[in-house]
Formats: C-alpha cells, structure tokens, sequence
C-alpha cells in the first residue's frame, strides 16, 4: 500500500489515468489489426493494401470524414448508453431495440404530426418534439427493465434482449402495417419521408454530416459532467459500484436503478431520433441491426468513460465507413470489419489476455461491470 | 522479545522426542504480494498432543495451515510428515498423509446432505451410481466411536453451526485423518459449546489423532493445549508450555508490547432514553422470523452490549434498525422520533451512526477514493454538494480533516480505499460515522478481524462516544469484547432477548448459560 | 421443480394447444391438430433443450455462459459447411457427409466453449462480457466466413453456394405397423393411431435431446461427476479442500456444455432445413437460458420449460398453416409477428418470478480465487 506512490497534483494525476486507462484499449486495437491483416493474408488478400483501403475510405477526403463523422453519430449515443447503464452496474444488451423504438416514433412524429394536427409546424418546434419524444419512448422501452431488475429481480442481461426481439417483432408489424410508406412504388417496410421541418439541417453544404454529431458530442460532455460531477451522477455510480453500500449510505437503490436504465435507453433512443431526423429522414427496416452489438463494443472499449466513447465510436465508424473503399482495393467482404471489431472486444474484455502478450502487470482491482442471475 | 528462553524448544531434540514428531515444517517462508506472510517459520506436532498456535489476525497462522495442507506453496522450507519429506501439491497429497483440516469458514455446501458433505471427494460408488447408504453407514459408526452425533441425511444448511463443525470433523475422521488442524473452531461457538470441542479434542488425541489448534484466543489455549507456538508479523516468537506461562506473556509475545487487557473506563452516568425498541420482528431474505418481538432501551452515556452466538438473529436486529431491512413487526424510535421502517437516510439524519458488520459489504465502497467513501452518507447536502453539484474541494478538505483526527493510515485521500489495509478500512468508516453529530451509535462487530493496536483504538473511540454522553448499541460475538465495554449487557438467543445485566454483575459462565439458551427472567 | 411450475407449464400448453384446437378444428380433426401440435412442439424445441441443458452444466459448474446463443450460430455455421465440404471436396456420401456435419458442429461448440472457459475461468474476465464477446464473434466470424469461403478469392465453389448434401431423415417409430392388425378395418381407429406414430417419428437430434435431458438428470444427481460438477458450482473453495481440482471440473463442464450448443446449433441446419443464414438463431440461445433459469438449473425442469416455448413456437407455425380460417375476432393471430412475441414476453414473465422464485447456483458466476 506505501509503496504504491500516487501523485497528489491533480494535473499529474489526471495525466497518469489517462495513460493507465488508454494503454489496454490501445494495445488490444493493435493486436487485432495485426491479426486482422494475418486473416486477410490467409484468405488471399494484400493486408497493406486493405488497411490503405481503409484509411483512405475514412480519413482521405473531406467526402470521407463526413461520413465517418456520420456513421459516428449513432455510435457515440448507443455507447454512451451503454456505458452509463456500466457506471451503474447494469449490463444493457437493448440499445438495439430502443433504438429501434425511438427511430420508430421519431419518424412517426416527422411524418405524422403535421397530418394530424391539419397545419405544418416550423422546425424549432417540430424537430426538437421529434427528437424528444424518440428519446423518451426509447427511455421508457428500457425504464421497463429497470423496474423489472429494481422491483422483481428479472436479469437486465436477458430482459433487454427479450425487448430487443420484442422491439424488433413489433416495428415490422407497423412498417409493414400502418406505418408503412404507401406509395405506390414502394415495396419495403419503411416509413414515410418525415416532413421538412423535421429534418436536421446540414453543417456543410454538399455533405452528409450533420448537427446531430455535434449534439453527440455535446451530449457525452453532458454525460460525463452528470456522472462525475453530480450527486445524481455519484448515486448511479455508488449503486454500480456497490448496491450494499449504496443502500447503507441512503440512496434510493430501486429508483436509480430505473433511474440509470431509462437514461440509458433515451441514450439509445437519441440514436434512432437522429438518424431518423438528421440522415435517414425516415425509419427502415433492418437498419439498426446489428447496433446493440457495436454498442457494447464501443462502450468496452472507451472504458465506459464518456470521452472514451467517443474515441471509440469514431474508431468503429473510421472502420466501417472505410471499409467499402477497403472492399473496392482488395475484394475483402465488409464483413471482416465485424471480425477485427470482435477481436478487439475480446482483447479488451480479456485484458489478461493483453497484459499476458506484452508483459503489463496489472494494477488495481478487477472492474465488476456485471451480477451473476442471483435474486 | 522475551527472556525466558528456558521455554524454547530448540529444533533437533533428542532422538527420541524426534521419534514422536509426526509433523514438522522447517524454514517455511511464503511471500504473498506485500506481506511476507510467513518467515522462515519452524513448527512440529507430536502424536496424540494438542499443538495450540496463537497469533493475531495476520500473524501468518493460516497461511501456515494453508502450506501444510496444500492449498498455498511455500517459497522456501519444508513440509517431514512421520520422518519424511512431504510433497504436497495439493489437498489430496495432504489427505493422503493423513491430515485434515477443519477452516475457520466451514467447507461445507449447505445444499447437501452430511453425507454427501462428507464423501465429497472422496465418493464411495457403486455402479457408476452414489453408494449413499454405505456412507451413512460409516457416518454413523464415526459419530458413535467418536461421541461426534450427526444426522447423515441432514441437509448441512439446516444445522446449527455447532453441528457443521461437527460435521467438519467427521470429515475429516472420514478420511482417516491422524493429524487434525482446527483453524480458530472457537469462534462461532459458545463457551459451554467451546467446551464441548475441547472434549471432543481430548477424546481424539487420547485415540491417537494429533491436534493443531489455531487461535488467538489467551484462555482458550492456556485450558486445553499441551504446547503453544506463538506467531507474530510471520515469525515464530516462541514455543512454550502452558504451566510455564501466563496470560500476560502471551498477550506480550503476540504482540509484541506490553498488552492492556482491560478497557479504561471510567464510571459514567446514562441518562435519557435514545434508542427505544418495542416488540420488534424481523424476518431475513429466507423470510424466516428471526428477530421476535424484542424489546430495550438504550440510554445517552452508555453502551449497551449485545452479546450472542453469531446468527441468532444479531445481523437482521443492526439492519432493521438502521433501515437496511424493513421490521415486521414492532417500533423502533430515536429520541422519541417513531423510525420504525424508515429509509436509511430518515434514520442517519434522525442522528444514528452506524459501523456495520461487513464493512466491505456495506461500509465501504471498495473502488472509490478514501474522500469519496469519508463522504459517503453526506454527499447530497451542503456544504459537499450545492444545486446537485458535488464540491471536490469539500471532500478533499473533509478527508484530510478526518484522516488527521482518526489516524487513518493512507498515502493520501485519493487512494482506494480497497488499498487500504482492515484496519484502516474500519478506521475511514469509524471517522466518517463518529465525526458526525450523532445521538446514536450501532456498532455491529466493529474490531472483527482487526489486529490488536486498531481493536485498542476503535475500543477507545466508543468508549469516548459514550463519555460524550451518545447512546451506543454493541453488537459483538466476542464476549470479552462485549464485556469490556458495556455498561449493560443484552443476551440474544434464537431471535430473543434472554437477559439484560448490568455489566459489573455479569459474569462468563452465567452470560455463556444464556447464549447457550439457558432461559432465565430478565435480570 | 415445484408444482406451482410444472401448472403453470401445463396451463400454458393447454391453452397454446386450445388456441390451435379452437382455430383449427372446422379445418382438421382435434386429434390431428393436437397430435400434430405435439409432434412440432417436440421438434422445435429441440434446440432449446440442448441451449437449457448447455446452460445447465456450465452453470452448475459455476460458470454463466450468456454465450450459448453465438455457439448455436457458430456449430450451425461450421456442422453445415463441413457437410458441404465432405460431400463437394472430399466427395464423401451423402450419409457420412451429414454425420461428419454433426460432428463438426458439436465440435465447433466444443471449440468456443473452449474459448468462454479460457476467459472466465483463466482470464477470469466478467463471464456475461465473456458471453457477449463470444456472440459477437459469432456473428462477425459467420457472416465473414460466409461470404469468404464461397465467394472469396481462394474458395474451391467459385462463387456459388452449393447445395449442402440434405438433413438428417426422421426416424419412425412402427406404431402403425403395430396397431394395423388390431385396428382391422376400422379406418378411424387407424387414422388416429397413424396420427399419435407422428408424435414418436422424430428426427436423431431431437430425440437424442430427449435422452440427454434424462442423462444429464442422472449424471448431475447420481454420479460421482455430478456430486462434484455441483460442488464447484455452490463452494468451489470447499471442493478445492477436498482435493477436487476446481479449475478442471469447470473447464469439462463448460465444454460439455458447449457440446451441447453445439448439437443445438447442428439441429438448425442439418436436421431442420438444410441451409445457413446469418442470424438464423434468432434469440434461441437466450430463451434456452431462460428455459434454464425457470427450471431450476435442473435437466428435467428445463425440458419442460423448452417444452413450452416450443409450443408458443408450434402455435405461431401452426397459425399460418389455419390461416384462412381464422375467425375475424382473432384477426391478430393473422400476425405472425404479434403471435411470435409469445416465448419473449413468456421469459419475461418467467424472469420476475411470480411464478416462482428460483435459486442460481450459489458460486454461479464468481471467478475461483484461492
């Protein structure tokens, strides 16, 4: 205990944590390209070429950048949501689904409203209800499991996947039903296009990104100064730490539970809204599978910590945005992507594995990010 | 550190004292991540002797044990069992030397039978199936040779802790143990039960079976050991016999300084009812009653000791009345504030303080800075928090103060408290909840695995409490404990109050009676 | 297993089975749809059986496996595409192909499982991350490979999906045949009799589950393995004293149970349909867990849970089949997306408990430490 010297200057500190906290994250990236390139040789590709590929898809352009900074959008509020409901010792696997729910009501709201109402509404109305109300039916879609894990003991892990399905079963019904775009051209389960005043505007003329990114970086701001700065912030992350101790120390266990799982799902419910709003300008089918998943990803990766994400978030959009121009070099399926975004998931979620590879010794205690079904 | 080397035992005896020795280790040293836990350690048992080994909390006794058995492997030294160097990589290698060991956690699984307890690892099969017959049967043979009576088709989490530990040493018999190590059996026992132990103890070494009996308990050792080693810091101090020493000789040797046994505590005055009870019930997470209808008092100026084997019913009394679970049945009021069922923080700012029984579980948050957790139950309020937003400079300044005031070992406030060591785990909770204006304090085992300088301070810090003229409710399963501090002594007993005695007319035996279950009107 | 659970299982198969009957019997005889039910009911739950009975054992060994759902995907993947290689490349039979299919699968849950138990046990990495990343790299590992090895620069099948050389046959079980002389002439006695024999003719895997749920009943309870399987699960310090080596009865467990999925995952696409697609297991892995939790952590409890998510699954395929004769005022169960939210919002239900509270191993989940 003596011997462990920690500097009492807080820039120092700060500068110290940085480096503790960025050199797993870092290392497991690298040991996942690597082999990610050793898979690419082995199915008969050029590595170097692929990974130009990439770069130059993401980074190579202004054309490029935007729509890293597009595909980042998402990304950044689903792993944020993510990992919040971490900071608070709750494994949320349904950002998928609550996505999915406030994309389908933000873009109900978008096309809808105005129809209903029988006159148009200008944007600094409309556009922020169509936000709000996605990101608050997203809220209440995981507020469901919260109050379910606070009040009956019910596993987040598998409630959230159950109202992934749910969420999932539910918006085909209404794309394909009364949601569904009636024009007469058109055959696949979508929306209609959500009205003008809805639609985010552009930051640029000519390219796709758009404001939301700035509101997602924003937001993660916003995120970290909730959890570090406030009480509210300390409560969630007394409860995810130790829910014992939380109780002991007068905190409202139940209530924050529900508390940080509905802020969870308006995270993931802000993703859908803005995609709806700023990209998309409806909501489609099939579009956010696979999100969740990234999510998670993302949200180990950044270390659960706000400015982490949005690394992270914008490494996996780098990734995903580049790999078409990576397809068109080196005939390498886009599908590899998913594979060396898995391979640094492992790697981070099995630090051990990196710290064995490059001789790092641990320090500190293990992160207990997850409960077993207890209860 | 003491003088009587007249007492040692120096290694190499005679020929023939080595002939007796069934178990020798030599020169043990084991290095856990900061600790040398054990130091060049030399011990040996002879056959049919109770080898008592007395140390503190964190002497290296256990580790030690551990070595022996197989669980741990030594950096250095040896491990001769009956005259030959012993390999032991594992349980199995000690088991099949014929030694057994009964921990100071039970190694039991209380979702299955005694009997499967029992053979576990050791499975009589017949067929590919389980033979539970034939275990029963030779379950029941130990118990009578023995006078050690179990049930073999008792579940094991059913039973008494009396009986589990009962059940550990059939275990052991099982296996065909001739070297038995006890690691501290006397903990969760009475002393009447303690006593029965030691009975049990004497009838094994009178049939051959040679006893390590691990304590740090003075009494204990002086009444039934036939020699004793003294562990400190992980190094044997001495080996001495029991009618060559004393309490106060030990007590040196364990510590390694002069030894206060004795609390000093002045007389002092209760006055006005703080803490009043009535009628409480309260039911654990099985939803089994295990509080009935109990009622007391507890004054300003006093503290009153709540004495009792662990787990009859002591844990859910301390949450039920600091709101961690809801009664029900009864009232509890604090100043004549009615808080029955009340929310933790109604029951804190009603002005109760409480150091709780697990402080790893409940006291602490292991993975916050030391500031973070001396904030722990004022965070919300100012001046540590203004509109919602924490002020770090407060709990930055908060936790110097305390740290200072309360002695709390730490490198700075910005460390882990999971890097702390116990004692100075106990002392941030002891700083956070003493330094508040309170009328109330509940202690529950509050020097529980403490080493003897954090029990003296934590001891003075209550009784200092009490002086000040708060309330304090002792809940302890140490008798001595309890005896030398409360000024009234409550029994508890399956859920009751059996007895409350003024603590100058309490005496062992007669409070040892109660917690046995010895039904007696209040005195 | 208590009564309260096994009624409200039965309750829930009557009335999924009432619901059918009730549709369908202006089109088909009760006994047929009953019968018919039953048989579909058996069949598909299948691979929630094995999922449960995975889920058992690596649970009562004390690991969490929230992973089975990725090594259904993965088995499903690799017992399919080693039957194609065995009857394309290597151009074995058709019934070695499908065999060696199997094989593959089971051997591929055997490999992950592998992987899951490295992380949790070893690298004693948080074991419902450990499970995620093994579902992620299902998804990714399957949908790369996919592609990779049919249409990839060095695929042997240039650019095409062959097809895969069939599914297991169905077995029968000479019921007819035996009823055949007693019924005589009397063709209703023969029809029902032919109707009950569909229950029994069932294909290897399913009835192999089946056979499992019970050996695993036994092994679990009776033997030696399950006496100490159990021990590591509730008091793993207590088995080490003992001389039971922890870390070795997790690992086995684990990969016995990543057998399992393994035959789960070989059930999707070599005894159901004989193709692959990404994301085929739909969830399955997860209600197999659910199925698990519901029965205790028991093999026989379990089956009986898979048994009634099987039959939410039999109601929704049986649907379509009385489609058209649907009375208007249960026009949505028209939707098969609303009748297919029954095993989801099932689980749920079980989840919270009002229909029993159940009780984890006690070391379910805990890395051993010494």
């Amino acid at each position: 205990m003596q011997s462990d010297k920690q500097s009492s200057s807080p820039v120092m500190r700060i500068l110290q944590s940085i480096s503790d906290a960025s050199l797993i994250p870092v290392l497991a990236i690298l040991t996942a390209v690597i082999l990610g390139g050793i898979i690419i040789k082995m199915v008969g590709g050029d590595p170097f070429l692929a990974y130009k590929g990439l770069i130059e898809g993401s980074l190579g352009s202004k054309k490029a950048l935007s729509e890293t900074a597009v595909w980042a959008t998402p990304y950044i509020f689903a792993g944020l949501a993510v990992a919040l409901a971490f900071k608070g010792g709750l494994f949320n696997i349904g950002a998928e689904g609550q996505l999915a729910v406030g994309a389908v009501f933000s873009a109900l709201i978008g096309y809808a409203l105005p129809e209903w109402l029988g006159f148009s509404l200008p944007i600094y109305i409309h556009l922020p209800l169509a936000i709000i109300i996605g990101m608050l039916m997203g809220g209440i879609w995981a507020g469901i499991v919260g109050a379910l894990k606070a009040y009956t003991g019910g596993h987040e892990v598998i409630n959230t996947i159950m109202m992934n399905y749910i969420a999932l079963n539910t918006t085909s019904f209404l794309l394909n039903g009364v949601m569904k775009d009636k024009s007469p051209t058109n055959v696949i389960a979508r929306t209609p296009l959500i009205a003008e005043s809805a639609r985010m505007p552009a930051i640029f003329d000519g390219l796709r990104v758009h404001w939301g990114f700035v509101l997602a970086l924003l937001v993660a701001f916003f995120i970290w100064w909730l959890l570090n700065k406030t009480t509210l912030g300390f409560e969630i992350r007394t409860v995810g730490a130790n829910p014992d101790a939380a109780q002991y120390a007068g905190i409202n266990v139940k209530r924050t539970i529900i508390l940080t799982m509905m802020l969870s799902g308006m995270l993931a419910g802000l993703a859908g809204s803005i995609e709806v709003t700023g990209l998309n300008y409806r909501h489609e089918l099939g579009f956010s599978i696979g999100y969740g998943y990234d999510a998670i990803a993302i949200a180990l990766l950044g270390r659960s910590h706000p400015l982490g994400v949005v690394l992270a978030a914008l490494l996996f959009a780098a990734m995903r945005n580049g790999s078409s121009r990576m397809q068109f070099l080196t005939q390498m399926p886009v599908d590899l992507i998913s594979v060396i975004q898995a391979l640094i998931l492992l790697f981070v979620a099995a630090d051990a594995i990196i710290r064995y590879i490059y001789r790092i010794k641990s320090k500190g205690e293990r992160v207990v990010l997850t409960r077993g079904w207890g209860g | 550190m003491t003088k009587k080397t007249s007492n040692t035992r120096k290694t190499g005896d005679t020929r023939k004292a080595n002939e007796n020795i069934v178990l020798e280790a030599r020169g043990i040293t084991k290095q856990f991540p900061g600790v040398l836990a054990n130091d060049s350690v030399n011990f040996d048992l002879r056959k049919g002797e109770i080898h008592a080994l007395l140390g503190e909390n964190g002497a290296g006794k256990s580790t030690l044990m551990n070595l022996i058995y197989g669980l741990h492997h030594p950096d250095k030294g040896e491990v001769i069992v009956n005259g030959k160097t012993a390999v032991i990589q594992s349980p199995n290698d000690s088991i099949a030397l014929g030694i057994g060991m009964v921990h100071q956690h039970f190694m039991l699984i209380p979702v299955f039978t005694v009997a499967e307890n029992v053979m576990l690892g050791d499975e009589t099969v017949k067929r590919g199936s389980l033979d539970r017959a034939a275990v029963s049967a030779k379950i029941t043979e130990i118990s009578k040779q023995y006078g050690l009576d179990v049930d073999p088709n008792a579940m094991v989490g059913s039973l008494p802790v009396g009986i589990q530990q009962r059940v550990e040493i059939v275990k052991t018999l099982y296996r065909n143990a001739e070297i038995v190590i006890l690691d501290e059996p006397t903990a969760v026992l009475t002393p009447q039960e303690a006593e029965d132990l030691f009975r049990i103890m004497r009838d094994l070494t009178a049939r051959g079976v040679s006893i390590i009996f691990i304590t740090h308990k003075l009494k204990e050792v002086l009444a039934v050991a036939d020699r004793i080693t003294v562990m400190r810091a992980g190094r044997v101090i001495n080996t001495v016999k029991p009618a060559e020493t004393d309490s106060a000789q030990l007590a040196n040797m364990m510590v390694g300084r002069q030894v206060i046994l004795t609390v000093d505590k002045k007389d002092h005055k209760a006055e006005g009812e703080v803490l009043k009870v009535e009628g409480l019930s309260v039911r654990d997470q099985r939803n089994l009653e295990t509080v009935h209808n109990v009622s007391f008092s507890v004054f300003g100026g006093e503290v009153l000791g709540i004495a009792g084997v662990q787990g009859n019913g002591q844990t859910e009394l301390s949450e039920a009345l600091t709101g961690l679970r809801s009664p029900a049945g009864g009232k509890v009021t604090i100043d004549g504030q009615d808080l029955t069922g009340k929310p933790p923080r109604t029951i804190t700012e009603a002005g109760l303080a409480h150091i709780p029984e697990d402080r790893q579980r409940h006291g602490l948050v292991l993975s916050y800075s030391v500031a973070d957790n001396m904030a722990l139950c004022d965070y919300y309020h100012s001046p540590f928090s203004r509109r919602a937003v924490l002020q770090p400079k407060v709990f930055d300044e908060n936790a110097r103060k305390l740290i200072k005031s309360f002695d709390v070992r730490t490198p700075s406030p910005f460390v882990n408290a999971g890097k702390l060591s116990g004692g100075n785990q106990q002392k941030v909770i002891v700083a956070r909840e003493l330094s508040r204006s309170v009328k109330l304090v509940i202690a529950n085992q509050p020097t529980r695995g403490l080493d003897v300088g954090s029990i003296e301070y934590i001891h003075s810090e209550i009784i200092k409490m009490r002086d000040r003229g708060v309330a304090v409710l002792l809940i302890s399963a140490e008798l001595d404990e309890i005896m030398a501090l409360s000024d009234r002594i409550a029994v508890m007993y399956r859920g009751q109050i059996v007895a409350i005695v003024q603590s100058k007319k309490a005496t062992r035996e007669q409070l040892g009676l109660w917690m046995a279950g010895a039904h007696v009107e209040t005195a | 297993m208590d009564w309260k659970r096994f009624s409200f299982i039965a309750l829930i198969i009557i009335v999924l089975f009432g619901v059918v009957v009730m549709v369908g019997h202006t089109k088909q005889p009760p006994l047929l749809i009953i019968t018919s039910m039953l048989a579909t009911t058996i069949a598909v739950a299948t691979p929630l059986t094995l999922g449960a009975l995975s889920g058992v054992f690596c649970e009562r060994a004390g690991v969490v496996n929230i992973g089975i759902e990725g090594m259904m995907l993965m088995a499903a993947f690799f017992g399919w595409v080693g039957a194609i290689y065995m009857f394309h490349v290597f151009e074995l039979g058709i019934g070695i192909s499908i065999a060696l299919g199997v094989f593959f699968a089971v051997l591929t849950g055997a490999i992950m499982s592998l992987l899951h138990a490295a992380l949790s046990i070893t690298f004693k990495v948080d074991q419902i991350i450990g499970g995620t990343v093994i579902n992620i790299l299902a998804v990714g590992l399957t949908g790369f490979l996919n592609r990779q090895l049919f249409f990839g620069k060095l695929s042997v099948f240039g650019g095409t999906v062959p097809n895969s050389p069939g599914v297991l046959p169905t077995l029968h079980v000479p019921i007819t045949e035996l009823f055949t002389p007693i019924c005589g002439a009397a063709t209703t006695c023969l029809q029902n009799v032919q109707a009950i024999n569909r229950v029994f003719d069932q294909k290897p895997i399913a009835i192999a589950a089946i056979l499992l749920v019970f050996v695993s009943h036994y092994v679990l309870f009776n033997t030696r393995w399950g006496l100490r399987t159990r021990a590591v699960g509730e008091h793993p310090q207590a088995a080490d004293t003992v001389g039971i080596n922890v870390t070795k009865m997790r690992y086995a467990n684990v990969i016995i149970g990543g057998m399992f999925a393994g035959l789960a995952g070989a059930y999707f696409t070599i005894e159901s349909v004989p193709s692959f697609e990404p994301l085929l297991t739909n969830g399955r892995g997860f209600i197999s867990l659910a199925a698990m939790i519901f029965g205790n952590w028991t093999p026989i409890g379990a089956w009986a849970a898979a048994l009634v998510f099987g039959a939410s699954q039999a109601l929704q395929i049986n649907m379509q089949i009385f489609r058209d004769v649907i009375p208007p005022q249960w026009a949505f169960l028209q939707q098969s997306y609303i009748v297919g939210l029954t095993p989801y919002i099932l689980t749920m239900i079980i989840l919270t408990g009002i229909i029993g509270k159940t009780t984890p191993p006690a070391a379910d989940g805990v890395p051993y430490e010494k």
